[in-house]
């Protein structure tokens, strides 16, 4: 019986209201587990998710922020919602970097998606200054194994806090820029607009 | 056992309209259709990390909203609160909303048994064994009381719209 569904149909805009009210609800009973929103930026859509502790993922749309949402969903838990408030401070400060007025970052981050030697490169990524940039290598050697400049890539490449924690600033030694989740149009754009505001 | 790893937002997104369909038919009135709802699905949250990986979310979510409803309707009848405040159509509806209004009130004035069958199978898409043991009865007495209310429904369609097959 179609016209019986039809009869009951909702409005969007009934949805949309229940559905932030539910939000409100759930996070005031404290079961967002996963908060995320998706904005806009110079770099293309970003996927902003955080954990009650902090900023816990940052993802570009050529990784699929659905898949990405199914990842935090197994990684850290299913109750992940459309939470956009735990958010404001890290679009505030995202907002100031774009424009150039911001240099370092201060949101808390929740590190729980690195472990083991990534979270070492990780951590380091962080006193790595606005408008530097070291060598894959440099880093492996900083950490104490100078070999290992394959796995300080990989490091980079699954960094699960781009931009904030900057692997964008570790490059080749002979100067190329090597690897980049979100590309490597937006590696270039970030450093060139790190450089120039630098100078 | 696995459990489900679906994030909640997309079952929200995807069973959302159905489980406030399943709402308004059961309760009648918008308003506590509205309470039924969230109060379901902040309820759903909560479990939604436990649930086995083989679940039928759908079928899960129109359960919790049944026992969300029948909550509601204790408070009512404590309350004497009468059947549903069906909303009046606006001035300038037009006639598809009248009609689904008018249908609205024909599945309110279904016997009560018959309502929730046709509620839970035809708009939630339980199957009847699981109306059965929502609602106590058979599966099959639920299949026929759920035939009955659309048989019913159908007449009442064709008393008011004779071109309608």
């Amino acid at each position: 019986m179609s016209t019986l569904h039809a009869a009951y149909d909702a409005t969007s805009a009934d949805l949309d209201r229940l559905s932030s009210h539910l939000v409100a609800r759930a996070a005031e009973a404290n079961l967002v587990d996963v908060a995320y929103v998706i904005d806009d930026s110079p770099l293309g859509r970003l996927l902003l998710a955080a954990t009650a502790r902090g900023v816990v993922r940052i993802s570009f749309e050529i990784e699929d922020h659905d898949a990405q949402l199914a990842r935090l969903a197994r990684q850290i838990s299913p109750r992940v919602l459309a939470a956009p408030a735990r958010l404001d401070q890290l679009r505030r400060e995202l907002d100031g970097y774009f424009a150039g007025t911001r240099t370092r970052f201060s949101v808390p981050l929740d590190r729980s998606l690195s472990s083991g030697y990534r979270r070492s490169v990780h951590e380091h990524l962080s006193t790595i200054p606005y408008g530097s940039t070291e060598s894959y290598a440099q880093v492996a050697t900083l950490l104490g194994k100078p070999k290992a400049s394959r796995a300080v890539g990989t490091a980079c490449a699954t960094n699960p806090l781009p931009i904030v924690v900057p692997c964008h600033r570790v490059v080749r030694s002979d100067g190329t820029l090597g690897g980049y989740a979100g590309g490597l149009p937006a590696k270039r754009a970030l450093l060139d607009r790190e450089r120039a505001e630098h100078n | 056992m696995a459990t489900l790893t679906i994030p909640y937002d997309l079952a929200v997104r995807e069973h959302g309209p159905t489980v406030l369909r399943v709402c308004r038919a059961v309760l009648g009135s918008d308003v506590e259709a509205e309470d039924a709802w969230s109060e379901s699905f902040l309820a759903a949250l909560q479990a939604w990390p436990e649930l086995p990986a083989t679940t039928n979310v759908q079928a899960w979510l129109v359960t919790v909203a049944h026992r969300k409803a029948v909550d509601i309707i204790r408070r009512r009848v404590r309350h004497a609160v009468p059947y549903g405040d069906l909303p009046e159509p606006p001035p300038d509806a037009g006639p598809d909303h009248s009609a689904a209004l008018d249908l609205r009130r024909a599945v309110a004035l279904l016997p009560e048994r018959q309502r929730l069958c046709v509620a839970y199978h035809h708009l939630g898409g339980l199957p009847y064994n699981d109306v059965a043991a929502l609602i106590g009865g058979t599966p099959a007495a639920a299949r026929r009381a759920a035939a009955d209310g659309v048989a019913a429904l159908r007449r009442h369609l064709a008393q008011n719209d004779p071109e309608e097959p």
